[in-house]
């Protein structure tokens, strides 16, 4: 008797998190004991406003499957006023990558406040299954990165 | 174009400008090219045609750090990006005198060649001086005619207007030649599935051979080092290796004009592959008029550009999944 390999498709989600609130939003899951899935690969930024467009298009050539940008709530940023324009931008650029036909699944922004723990775990754990029902991210991936 | 060439030669003399920037004549009929004429004499060379398309506003940043005052020709169009260059403090007011030149659409060289118009020789009913409905064309073949309009860029047939946002004086009358829709295109492209929205970019911009045209003809890419040329960018200084680096390139070249760009259709027009570099423009002007109001740069220098303010109630970026 063997025993069976079984592939399942594992998604590579990259999360932006702000320092001030995501991050500790992140922290705050981990040290309450919440899980949220082992793909979702954190990149602590300054603010959600540090985050260039190109980091996101760069994360999905190196071959991330998912993007996904956490930040303070808007009003609450530690900068007063860096999440409303990210949130500007974001808009635009996830309009973008719809247009020229990248599902707007693979991409999300999620406001996520350091006391919420619970929400930071709920919304990792959605946004990798659904990036795991859209499959691999064929679309926007630098063939030679594929080994 | 006589009178701008009289209006010049006066303003050199009594020494108001020190240059004149307008356009001369190039190696074939129809590819005018931009020059500073410094000179009476030099200005015999000065043309003025349905040809010159360039937008000298981009030449401006330039000659803003010459000694002197510059004569600049600006179409209607062309003032919109003189606006938001100021607005961006590129080009200094105080340097330039503008002449709102006559426009009544520019030719496409491209289109008229589309209709099977080879062997070109000579064009006559693009000089500007009557109004001439239709083109002459000396062909190798014979002679060839067609329609003033069909021969029009793509830009000009959703022309902004006929009126110019800033100038000293006018000379020459426009023509408001807007007969379509902006985002008619934008809005076919938007109601496709994601394959078909995907097959129609690969096939576009698999044709880039990132000759950076559209980028350096650009009034708002005027940043003096650009992202493009640090050897950080995967892409700098080389022909896109794979569909991913075409699209990160042209995603991020209209990202960074976003909010700034006027539409004036120079990318579009000097792309020597026929890339329509406007779609990306236009995605983005509408995304922009729809979410946080209409906004038209370079209508004004002092509003506030969509990417550079904020509300505290405006749509999170969810809405665009849920906008369908």
């Amino acid at each position: 008797m063997s025993i069976e390999e079984k592939e399942e498709f594992r998604p590579k989600i990259v999360a932006f998190c702000c320092n001030w609130c995501s991050y500790a939003g992140a922290d705050l899951a981990g040290s309450s004991r919440l899980s949220y899935p082992a793909d979702v690969k954190i990149i602590r930024v300054p603010c959600s406003c540090r985050v260039n467009p190109m980091f996101i298009l760069r994360a999905f050539e190196k071959g991330a499957d998912g993007v996904i940008l956490c930040g303070c709530h808007p009003g609450d940023c530690h900068y007063s006023t860096g999440n409303f324009y990210a949130r500007r931008r974001m808009t635009l650029l996830f309009s973008m990558l719809d247009y020229i036909g990248v599902e707007n699944g693979r991409t999300r922004v999620e406001w996520v406040s350091a006391a919420e723990g619970v929400k930071f775990s709920q919304t990792m754990n959605e946004f990798v299954e659904k990036v795991r029902s859209l499959g691999k991210n064929v679309r926007l991936e630098d063939l030679r990165c594929r080994q | 174009m006589q009178a701008i060439i009289n209006r010049a030669k006066e303003l050199l003399a009594d020494g108001t400008v020190a240059r004149v920037l307008g356009w001369k004549a190039g190696d074939l009929p129809y590819n005018p090219e931009p020059a500073y004429f410094e000179t009476e004499e030099s200005l015999k060379d000065f043309v003025y045609n349905g040809f010159c398309g360039a937008n000298l506003s981009k030449y401006m940043i330039e000659a803003s750090k010459l000694e002197g005052k510059t004569m600049v020709c600006l179409k209607p169009c062309d003032t919109y990006s003189f606006n938001q260059l100021i607005k961006e403090h590129r080009v200094d007011r105080e340097k330039a005198y503008i002449i709102g030149v006559g426009c009544k659409g520019k030719l496409d060289i491209e289109k008229i060649r589309k209709m099977g118009i080879k062997g070109i020789e000579s064009i006559s009913g693009a000089e500007l001086t009557e109004d001439a409905d239709t083109l002459t064309i000396q062909t190798l073949y014979g002679e060839k005619t067609c329609a003033y309009a069909d021969a029009m860029l793509e830009r000009c047939h959703v022309c902004k207007g006929k009126e110019h946002k800033i100038y000293d004086e006018l000379i020459g009358e426009s023509k408001d030649t807007k007969d379509a829709d902006r985002f008619e295109e934008v809005k076919r492209i938007e109601a496709m599935s994601p394959e078909e929205k995907f097959a129609f970019f690969q096939s576009e911009l698999s044709k880039c051979i990132r000759c950076n045209a559209c980028r350096n003809v650009c009034p708002a890419c005027s940043c003096r080092k650009c992202v493009f040329d640090s050897n950080k960018f995967d892409s700098s200084q080389k022909a896109n290796a794979d569909s991913f680096e075409e699209k990160m390139f042209h995603i991020i070249r209209a990202f960074h004009v976003a909010g700034r760009c006027t539409d004036c259709g120079e990318c579009s027009r000097v792309c020597p592959q026929g890339i329509p570099l406007h779609l990306f423009n236009r995605k983005f002007i509408k995304d922009i008029d729809e979410l946080y109001g209409e906004y038209q740069a370079g209508e004004d220098t002092t509003s506030k550009a969509p990417l550079t303010s904020y509300t505290f109630e405006d749509a999170e970026p969810s809405i665009v999944g849920k906008r369908g």
